[in-house]
């Protein structure tokens, strides 16, 4: 294997401008004359608002502008909109509520958008801020995402009778209420799934200039996606047509689904920058992006599993209720939905499954997708119950699992996904003997003798990611496709210029996709770059999420090479006077079958330009080409990880002694990218189950709205891993790659739990478990042993 | 305004600015030393982390003015002559970073941590003395791995003080 | 940060000057000030910079005491070999404030001044009977703290030293909160000639306090045993969202007795 070949682990290309200071992130960039947005943003849950009076701050030194809800509605800016419509089980659409980038007549949650100050400095901008006067009629507030649904609580949205966005359901009621009724043992388990904030450790930003001699606007801003940017702040938003719009997106800092969405501030950034007609520039405070971040996950289930006598599980029932927030969020729907429901099988083979899920509307901040979106929320659930219906009927919850693993494929589910390939049981049997299983025994007395108290948990994951494809996600509701773009340019003197709709940010692109095109052009990675996040250079593109730029995202590059080379084999045919079908490409080098006649890649590519060699209109001149990359299937990246830990029953601290991953992501570009994924994964895993949770008070405020109070995972809360793969190749991409952006945040909070009850005497303890609930546990332990 | 003066990677820079500007806000806007960033403003995230007389401080936390007359080092400026300080180099190898935003900190907070406590840091010492570091992508464990082989190497090199 | 003017004075009595005003606050690590200010939750018209004033940054053991001025710096304290050698347990809780970063900027006089009721420093100097000496007196510690973020200093007075009397032992257990990484419950101990004092920061609802009970019990027999059976009530201590009063009022308990087996 070459060192950049593909399966590699090449050093990252990107990383010289990281650790030398130079990345360019939104914040970075400023433009000649520009002024400072400063958002005023709702104190109270939920207010009508009566009145906005600015006068005081218009006359604040330095303020250029203060816009409102009302500025927004008389120039026809449309509303935020959400891209993927659901229905009902009565088949209603969904009941989406108005949401205006700046709030029209009520506020609905702690930090919606009333104004935006524009000024010179952003100091002055936030000084006239605090001099505009709002008046607000209070009105009571519903955050309980269990409760919101009920009669009586206050109301959020017209539209939206009882708070609910939807009742939806999957998969067979009737056959699986049957399997309940011929059950042997039925298992339940009501779950919590703790709500999230993302915290990429960059703010969202925005800066926005518009060219009034061209009638267009550039906007940069902090987005996994520019391209699916645009098109809704042009398609839907209506600030300004696709081709008068240009969305960069540069170096982000982290997204992890945060920076899908498109947002009331850039909206209002590029809406205004044409408006005042100067450059405006928005950088989020971490207490903004505390507060007005998409947040994740927020589901209250109830899980019942049914088994037969023999333990073979025949059947699981899931009820749900899904928090989506004050308004529903671009992509919102579909993570409670398609991205959950479809899930619920795991790993295991489930006859019969039934699932409802009723979203509603509370007085908090709006939720959407965050690392995994869904799929995390699947997996807690169906590797909670099983430990669960495990320990219940007193099996081995490993040998459990084997028995009810699915051994076969391709396996149909009842809840529509066709799992394509798979080995569940060579993952758990690496994985048992990496985290040395056989020996937790002698771990727990050694833990014992020192008043320590050690658990072991398992958590076999499945999930269904590269998201495509468009047939598919347009069946179940998308408003968009979800292929893939690229495009390869090949330059004269033979270096190579990729532009991708994929977009970097931490994923390392510029490393992986250029061994790609070195890989299969024979060339050196570093004549090759790697082109991302600007709508002008890029044509389209869908962006990066879901674990989608290898599966999806890659695979387009590969088509796009298939169409270079048999472009490039019809130029050397002409310039070594053979028919094309006569030549071989290997190695960078192209080949007359059965003769030493050759010529290198860069000889090729400077003759497809010079064109000296072809006749008239037989073969174009040029080395460029692009696809479009559409998938047959999701892939179903799969695996075990197995959290093993120690708990101080005095305090309740927790401490992770070890941490066993091994995944099957399909083949693999470069293993060190993909476990800096995993390990990435692992700690958002561990933090939703230890660390993590936002939390509001009835009144709707935030209480983790900094780092004071919301608990980041630190260096010293986390163990090193120790990572490792199996590979059964996606069959559905020409690279047969699955993904692996999400794996270790869907699979590690159900492993953490499960290593904790085991811990615990099987004493239940909901996420986050902190300090003192574990300490609580554990003294209902100690009390229900001595009973 | 007030004038303020100091040497930012070893070069003089000073400037006039209203009184409240941070440390942090001079080095990005009067200096455009855009390497240093702004994570948080709970003074926790440690991105914005540079050295000032030899000291790892967060930037975010000090106004310019109380750095009148100091030496300040930050990520800008380690690299020297187009060589890589060690640390920079042990977080490539050990694939450090991933968004890279939290990574100029990270880089600056290790360089201190191996210059308090010197070349042969263990993991656990690595990850308490990490405990003025966010980063939300790499897990830490490729973070602790590229720490220990940076100060090893700068041990090595004699290069303890050389960030200063 | 709303506007404020900068001063920056060269000695004590500069500084004593500025600070007359009585909307001046002092600076001096900053590690708590400016990020209020930043979140506009203080707006002093004037700000007196005290990190021109080196001369008040020594470190020196006098006699029976361990005298630290008011601008050294908590990392500075922690590295002390004179603290290391005098106080242990005070070089230790030195090194558990914050993290090294704030360590390095912090001071025992701002975080004394500011009586946050989650620093750790009142608890040292409450058990060790300290003396916070000022430019106009000295003040007992016992006297000096006054409740949440109160102090018995007056306008235009400012801590120029700590003076810890050297115990026989001493030892301080800290829980963080494990966000802010702030004690959610710091327990001191202190062996002296005058007897044991207990003090606890992190958990009163009015700051740092001590523990009677767990004074009497350790009188008698100073290990960690003496504390078995010993409850400490959860009336007066916080609940929050990292703690609830009563896991503050058990976390006391292990924290003393554990700071006890680390004294020694």
């Amino acid at each position: 294997m070459g060192v950049t070949a593909i399966g590699a682990s090449v050093k990252r290309t990107e990383d010289i401008r990281f650790i030398t200071g130079k990345g360019r992130y939104v914040d970075d960039f400023n433009r000649p004359g520009q002024a400072y947005a400063y958002f005023l943003r709702s104190p109270h849950a939920h207010a009508t608002i009566d009145k906005i009076d600015a006068s005081a701050a218009l006359k604040s030194p330095g303020v250029v502008a203060v816009l409102t809800g009302d500025d927004i509605a008389a120039d026809k800016v449309g509303g935020l909109i959400c891209g993927w419509m659901i229905h009902s089980k009565d088949g209603s659409p969904m009941k989406a509520g108005a949401h205006p980038a700046l709030a029209q007549g009520k506020v609905r949650y702690v930090g919606d958008h009333v104004a935006v100050v524009i000024a010179d400095t952003l100091a002055q901008a936030r000084d006239a801020a605090e001099k505009i006067e709002v008046s607000y009629s209070e009105l009571p507030a519903v955050v309980d995402t269990a409760k919101a649904a009920s009669p009586g609580q206050p109301q959020l949205h017209d539209v939206a009778p009882l708070n609910t966005i939807f009742n939806w359901h999957i998969g067979d009621k009737a056959t699986t209420d049957a399997a309940f009724a011929s059950a042997a043992h039925v298992t339940k388990l009501d779950l919590l799934n703790n709500r999230l904030i993302p915290n990429a450790m960059e703010p969202r930003a925005a800066v926005a200039e518009y060219d009034s001699g061209i009638d267009a606007t550039t906007l940069f801003t902090t987005s996994q996606n520019p391209h699916v940017a645009r098109l809704v702040l042009s398609a839907f938003i209506g600030l300004a047509p696709e081709h008068k719009l240009r969305v960069i997106a540069p170096d982000v800092g982290g997204g992890f689904g945060s920076k899908i969405f498109i947002y009331p501030e850039e909206t209002v950034c590029a809406w205004a920058a044409k408006k005042i007609d100067r450059p405006v520039k928005w950088t989020a405070e971490r207490t903004e992006s505390f507060v007005s971040d998409a947040h994740g996950r927020d589901h209250v289930s109830h899980a019942e599993l049914a088994l037969d006598a023999a333990g073979k599980i025949t059947g699981l029932r899931v009820h749900t209720i899904a928090n989506l927030g004050a308004y529903m969020s671009t992509f919102s729907s579909s993570v409670p939905t398609y991205l959950y429901g479809l899930l619920l099988s795991g790993q295991y083979d489930i006859p019969n499954i039934y699932c409802e899920v009723d979203a509603v509307y509370t007085n908090t901040a709006p939720v959407d997708a965050y690392r995994g979106a869904g799929r995390p929320e699947a997996t807690f659930l169906i590797e909670r119950i099983v430990e669960l219906a495990a320990r219940e009927t007193g099996k081995d919850s490993v040998e459990f699992r084997r028995q009810n693993f699915v051994k076969s494929f391709p396996h149909q589910t009842p809840v529509l996904l066709n799992y394509d390939i798979g080995d569940y049981g060579q993952a758990l049997d690496k994985a048992l003997a990496l985290a040395d299983y056989k020996g937790v025994g002698k771990r727990k007395a050694a833990s014992a003798a020192k008043g320590k108290l050690r658990g072991v948990g398992v958590s076999a994951y499945i999930e269904a990611c590269g998201l495509a494809p468009s047939k598919a996600v347009g069946s179940l509701g998308a408003g968009v496709g979800l292929w893939e773009s690229a495009e390869v340019r090949v330059n004269p003197i033979g270096t190579v210029e990729v532009l991708t709709g994929s977009h970097s940010h931490g994923q390392s692109h510029e490393t992986t996709f250029a061994q790609l095109v070195s890989d299969r052009l024979g060339i050196p990675m570093e004549n090759v770059s790697i082109v991302h996040g600007d709508t002008d250079k890029v044509q389209f593109g869908m962006g990066t999420y879901g674990s989608r730029s290898g599966a999806v995202g890659m695979a387009a590059i590969s088509k796009a090479l298939d169409k270079i080379e048999a472009k490039a084999k019809k130029v050397a045919g002409h310039v070594l006077e053979a028919s094309e079908g006569d030549i071989e490409f290997k190695d960078g080098k192209f080949t007359v079958k059965g003769t030493d006649k050759s010529i290198d890649f860069g000889s090729v590519a400077l003759n497809a330009y010079t064109a000296h060699k072809f006749d008239g209109q037989e073969l174009e001149p040029g080395l460029k080409e692009t696809a479009f990359w559409d998938p047959t299937n999701f892939t179903f990246p799969a695996g075990v990880h197995i959290c093993e830990l120690e708990i101080d029953p005095e305090t309740g601290v927790v401490t992770i002694d070890r941490w066993t991953a091994v995944d099957d992501f399909g083949k693999l570009i470069n293993p060190m990218v993909v476990e800096g994924q995993v390990h990435g994964g692992i700690a958002q895993g561990v933090g939703q189950a230890l660390l993590e949770s936002a939390h509001y008070n009835s009144d709707g405020q935030l209480l983790t709205a900094s780092y004071m109070d919301y608990c980041m995972p630190r260096a010293d809360d986390l163990p090193s891993f120790k990572v490792d793969t199996i590979e059964t190749p996606c069959p559905s991409n020409p690279l047969g790659i699955k993904g692996c952006g999400e794996a270790g945040a869907i699979a590690s909070p159900p492993a953490v739990i499960n290593a904790l009850t085991d811990a615990l005497g099987h004493e239940d303890v909901a996420m986050p478990a902190t300090p003192q609930a574990v300490w609580r546990a554990a003294q209902k332990a100690v009390k229900r042993a001595a009973e | 305004m007030i004038h303020v003066s100091m040497a930012v990677n070893g070069r003089p820079a000073s400037g006039d600015v209203d009184p409240r500007t941070l440390l942090v806000q001079f080095l990005r806007e009067n200096l455009r030393l855009t390497g240093t960033h702004v994570g948080c403003d709970t003074s926790q995230c440690g991105a914005c982390v540079v050295h000032v007389d030899g000291r790892a401080i967060k930037s975010c936390t000090v106004l310019a003015a109380s750095c009148e007359g100091a030496q300040v080092t930050t990520i800008e400026g380690l690299a020297t002559n187009g060589k890589l300080h060690p640390m920079q180099q042990a977080f490539q190898d050990n694939h450090g970073l991933q968004c890279g935003f939290c990574t100029p900190g990270m880089i600056m907070a290790a360089i201190d941590l191996a210059n308090r406590q010197g070349p042969n840091l263990d993991e656990i010492a690595i990850r308490h003395g990490l405990d003025g570091n966010i980063c939300r992508c790499t897990g830490y464990h490729n973070i602790v791995k590229a720490i220990a082989q940076g100060a090893r190497e700068m041990g090595a090199a004699g290069t303890r003080q050389a960030a200063e | 940060m709303y506007a404020f003017e900068y001063h920056r004075p060269q000695s004590l009595s500069g500084a004593v000057a500025d600070l007359a005003n009585p909307d001046a606050k002092a600076l001096a690590g900053g590690m708590t000030l400016l990020p209020t200010m930043k979140q506009r939750l203080a707006s002093p018209a004037a700000l007196v910079d005290l990190n021109g004033l080196r001369e008040l940054a020594a470190i020196a053991r006098g006699g029976d005491n361990l005298v630290i001025g008011a601008m050294a710096k908590h990392a500075e304290v922690a590295a002390s070999k004179d603290v290391k050698a005098a106080i242990p347990g005070l070089a230790e809780l030195a090194s558990l404030i914050g993290d090294p970063h704030v360590r390095n900027m912090g001071t025992i006089g701002g975080s004394i001044a500011n009586n946050d009721p989650s620093a750790d420093y009142p608890a040292a100097a409450l058990a060790l009977g300290a003396t916070i000496v000022t430019n106009k007196r000295r003040i007992p510690a016992q006297d000096f703290f006054k409740g949440l973020f109160e102090t018995a200093l007056e306008t235009g007075e400012l801590i120029t030293q700590v003076s810890f009397p050297i115990p026989q032992k001493a030892a301080y257990t800290k829980f963080r909160n494990p966000a802010s990484r702030y004690a959610l419950v710091g327990v001191f101990v202190a062996r002296t000639k005058d007897g044991v004092r207990v003090a606890v920061t992190g958990a009163g609802q009015n700051g740092v306090f001590r523990l009677s009970a767990f004074e009497t019990a350790l009188n008698a027999n100073f290990s960690p045993s003496a504390l078995d059976g010993l409850s400490v009530s959860a009336d007066g201590l916080n609940s929050d969202i990292h703690a609830d009063a009563a896991y503050r009022a058990h976390l006391i308990g292990v924290m003393a007795k554990r700071a006890v087996a680390a004294a020694g």
